[in-house]
């Protein structure tokens, strides 16, 4: 009953700022063509890139080094990887108007798991890849059924398995990080090799990795799916989609690249870290939204999250090379933040679109 | 007219980017008056409210309340004037009580201005109700009324800040009949006290009981003002849309085969319905008539699976399916046209395509990837089709009229080839020049093959399109009735038959 409530309220107010606008977005749109719909559908992405630039040119006009291949590769890049691709994953769940709070501990969880079953059955690069991404879609599509077989409000769902996950992997590893990237032989190329010449592998991933993230979203049926449920949970179903079984689809395709993020931090790291991973789960959250995908679900793009990242990791990166101390490089990303998500509103707003 | 004049536009003109939303309206108000404003949608009706209400800025012209003119900046500046509206979507928080949300933002405090002092507000709230003869208890939770208990608190509420102007847009468009002459009887009493009252509806019958004068605007422009006395609803139809519209029509007699398509048995569920049964025929349409709350909606639901059923069974061209969720009836070919198309029909902040083809996807994919091109040209088809109004298939749904955004949801249902469709409240919303399409599309329909259950409210439309009216009240279908043998009063007779019963167990 509460939560009828709630969901009643929350029509009642959204469908009023809808009304308040509707006379000037109808006004507007009549005159829109296909060129004004696009540059207003891709202002967003542009806008964010644009700041990323800005961003950007001010530390290397700060401290030139900070635009040398060395610190953009080995630094910025680099450090962008496994929250890049936790954020991917966690964009798909956004958009359907879900949220998953298990990420970071979930990649701990199968950074042990892999390790041990690799370190255990001697198991190849390749192989150990897989089991990787398959043990995190399974955890994926655990945290996918809670949500739609118990019906568990996402927040909650996955805030319960955050922990469950956190616990495991301490218990699995017997709270001991696990050294076996040394061990299998070209484990520590996954992150770190170089297919490309001076770039490293863990980017290429990352990049992969987005393209294919950004293709599953924009031209396949899942994607379609997955924006459908985010728009209207209530229409899609009556439309006679299988909500629930696309749902846990979706979970576990963020669980998937969860997995890759394990795989990318063990050969990173050298090891499995059980203690390794909250918190990364805000960070990614932070991504996909400063990369302008609605918490509200039905909107979002895998270019913005990928920005996103990196706009966080280049001013982390700046602000340490300009030697702020770490107390407050918390602060300014706090405030960026805040500002990313306001100036979005303010251009919705402007554009007479108020399902923020 | 002798009382005094309260409200006076004139020369009102609003433009927004590219389009002449309100051009030269004028309009006036005295004391003790209901004065509709009655027009199509995207007449500019409700651009007026906002420019009355502080929502909207004009452009240009003069706005004179009691005597004096004044620009309205804002909605609280209008408040202060003494100017109220009562949105169509209701503005109350379901959690709070009555009295809290009468008096929210103005509750009455101990003193230090901390804490609140809620029996001085119950009692406050206890005299406003009792002057207005409204039957609500201040403690009750908003959420848990009816929408004609909302709807009283909103009124109660706009009446509170002892305005002399309240505008009321679309008041009636979820009361069912009794609850309608209980809001008349509460607009009389406003009147009384010497309050104007601005009246928005798309439900011209209720002009004649209620409002004393009719401004008709049409395209943004004044078309008159005539006095209700001496005016009569086809007249005000043909000034809104500017030609005549037939109210008395009844089915042109289509050739229905006896070929039965679906058959309905027996069905139950926890709470309404009690052994439902009927037959659905090839090409018909059959109406479901009956009193808000009779159970029609929930029969619909029933039927395609989304809510539970306790017993009964669907047979479709003779073969029983087992129908467990709306995907199920989807693939039986059954779709089904919710009557609040923004919650269950439409994806808002999605294109046409994405619409259209949300029911088809399968369809228009290839090993799991989209193919969107074709989908585009579906879309194009049903746009031409339908006539839908948009300028692309690219166009965000919610920038559509309702008409044109109902019309998506039938398009939608087009594409994937559903023999059986069930209409909620067709033309719920939708103006009447608009209707008028719908109603030939549904003739059309029906006549291609399709089997149509049309539910709905406005006995004019029942009669108007349904070959056969089936009639539900309280939870049981109590009759089914020819078309050329119905009429308004057997169909309420129907309707009415067990309404002195309880519905059965809650």
């Amino acid at each position: 009953m509460q939560q009828n409530l709630a969901t009643n309220y929350r029509q009642f107010t959204k469908r009023e700022k809808r009304n308040m606008s509707e006379d000037l977005t109808t006004t507007q749109s009549e005159g829109g063509n296909k060129v004004s719909a696009f540059v207003r559908r891709e202002i967003g992405r542009v806008a964010a890139l644009a700041s990323l630039v800005i961003i950007f040119a001010f530390f290397t006009i700060m401290r030139p080094v900070f635009a040398s291949w060395a610190n953009v590769s080995g630094g910025i890049l680099m450090s962008t990887t496994v929250i890049g691709l936790l954020a991917i994953g966690v964009t798909f769940v956004i958009i359907t108007g879900g949220i998953d709070l298990s990420v970071g501990t979930s990649m701990a969880l199968v950074a042990v798991i892999t390790g041990k079953s690799v370190m255990a059955y001697d198991l190849n690069v390749w192989t150990g890849i897989l089991l990787g991404m398959v043990v995190g879609g399974l955890l994926g599509a655990i945290n996918g059924l809670l949500i739609t077989v118990l019906k568990l409000p996402a927040f909650i769902a996955t805030l319960a398995t955050m922990k469950g996950a956190q616990g495991l992997a301490l218990i699995i590893s017997d709270m001991k990080p696990i050294l076996f990237a040394t061990d299998v032989e070209g484990w520590d190329q996954i992150a770190r090799g170089n297919i490309i010449p001076n770039f490293p592998n863990a980017v290429l991933i990352l990049f992969v990795a987005a393209i294919i993230g950004s293709l599953i979203l924009n031209k396949t049926v899942l994607g379609r799916y997955n924006f459908a449920i985010g728009s209207n949970l209530e229409a899609t179903k009556l439309s006679g989609v299988k909500v629930n079984r696309w749902l846990v689809a979706i979970y576990a395709l963020c669980g998937v690249y969860v997995g890759l993020a394990a795989v990318v931090i063990t050969s990173r790291l050298g090891s499995a870290q059980p203690d390794l991973g909250l918190g990364y789960e805000l960070e990614a959250i932070a991504a996909v939204i400063i990369g302008g995908t609605s918490l509200f679900g039905g909107k979002g793009t895998i270019g913005g999250t990928i920005i996103g990242a990196l706009i966080m990791s280049v001013l982390i990166n700046g602000l340490r090379i300009l030697e702020l101390q770490q107390e407050w490089q918390y602060v300014v990303v706090g405030a960026v933040i805040l500002f990313a998500v306001f100036a979005d509103n303010l251009r919705r707003r402007r554009a007479g679109d108020t399902t923020v | 007219m002798s009382s005094a004049q309260l409200l006076s536009l004139s020369g009102v003109s609003k433009e927004f980017p590219g389009v002449k939303a309100l051009h030269n309206v004028h309009f006036d108000l005295n004391e003790g008056e209901v004065h509709a404003i009655v027009g199509e949608n995207g007449a500019g009706k409700s651009t007026l409210m906002k420019i009355l209400s502080g929502i909207y800025k004009k452009d240009s012209g003069e706005i004179i309340y009691k005597g004096k003119s004044v620009t309205i900046p804002n909605p609280f500046e209008a408040q202060k004037l003494g100017i109220s509206i009562i949105h169509q979507e209701l503005n109350l928080m379901p959690h709070l009580t009555v009295a809290e949300n009468i008096f929210i933002g103005r509750e009455d405090r101990f003193p230090g201005g901390v804490f609140l002092d809620n029996k001085k507000l119950v009692e406050a709230t206890i005299a406003l109700l009792a002057e207005l003869g409204l039957a609500l208890n201040p403690n009750d939770i908003v959420g848990e009324l009816t929408i004609a208990k909302q709807q009283m608190v909103e009124i109660a509420k706009a009446v509170s800040y002892r305005g002399s102007v309240i505008i009321m847009d679309e008041p009636t468009s979820s009361l069912t009949p009794a609850e309608t002459d209980a809001l008349f009887k509460i607009i009389r009493s406003l009147k009384a006290a010497g309050k104007g009252v601005v009246y928005i509806s798309h439900r011209l019958e209720e002009l004649e009981k209620i409002t004393d004068r009719i401004t008709v605007i049409r395209d943004g422009q004044y078309v008159k003002t005539l006095k209700t006395t001496e005016t009569s609803i086809p007249e005000v139809i043909s000034l809104m849309v500017g030609r005549k519209v037939d109210q008395d029509q009844r089915p042109t007699n289509r050739n229905i085969s006896s070929e039965i398509v679906m058959k309905v048995d027996g069905i139950s569920d926890r709470h309404l319905l009690r052994d439902v049964s009927f037959e659905l025929r090839k090409g018909e349409i059959l109406g479901f008539a009956g009193l808000m709350g009779a159970g029609r909606t929930e029969l619909a639901r029933a039927i395609i699976g989304a809510d539970p059923k306790t017993a009964g069974t669907v047979t479709l061209h003779g073969k029983e399916v087992k129908i467990k969720q709306p995907s199920d009836a989807v693939a039986a070919g059954i779709g089904y046209l919710s009557e609040d198309r923004k919650r269950f029909g439409l994806l808002l902040i999605q294109n046409l395509t994405f619409n259209v083809i949300l029911s088809s996807i399968p369809r228009f994919s290839k090993f799991g990837w989209l193919r969107i091109k074709p989908a585009a040209g579906v879309t194009r088809d049903v746009i031409s089709q339908l006539r839908v109004r948009t300028p692309s298939e690219n166009q965000f749904v919610k920038n559509l009229s309702g008409g044109n955004q109902q019309k998506v949801v039938i398009g939608k249902w087009l594409t994937r080839n559903c023999d059986i469709l069930i209409f909620d409240e067709p033309t719920r919303g939708i103006d009447v020049g608009a209707k008028d399409e719908i109603y030939k599309l549904l003739t059309k329909l029906a006549e291609e093959g399709k089997s149509i259950i049309m539910i709905s409210s406005e006995l004019p439309e029942i009669l108007r399109m349904s070959d056969r009216v089936a009639v539900m009240c309280n939870g049981r279908l109590t009759g089914i009735i020819d078309n050329k043998d119905a009429n308004q009063e057997v169909i309420i007779e129907y309707a009415t038959k067990f309404s002195d019963e309880l519905p059965a167990v809650h």
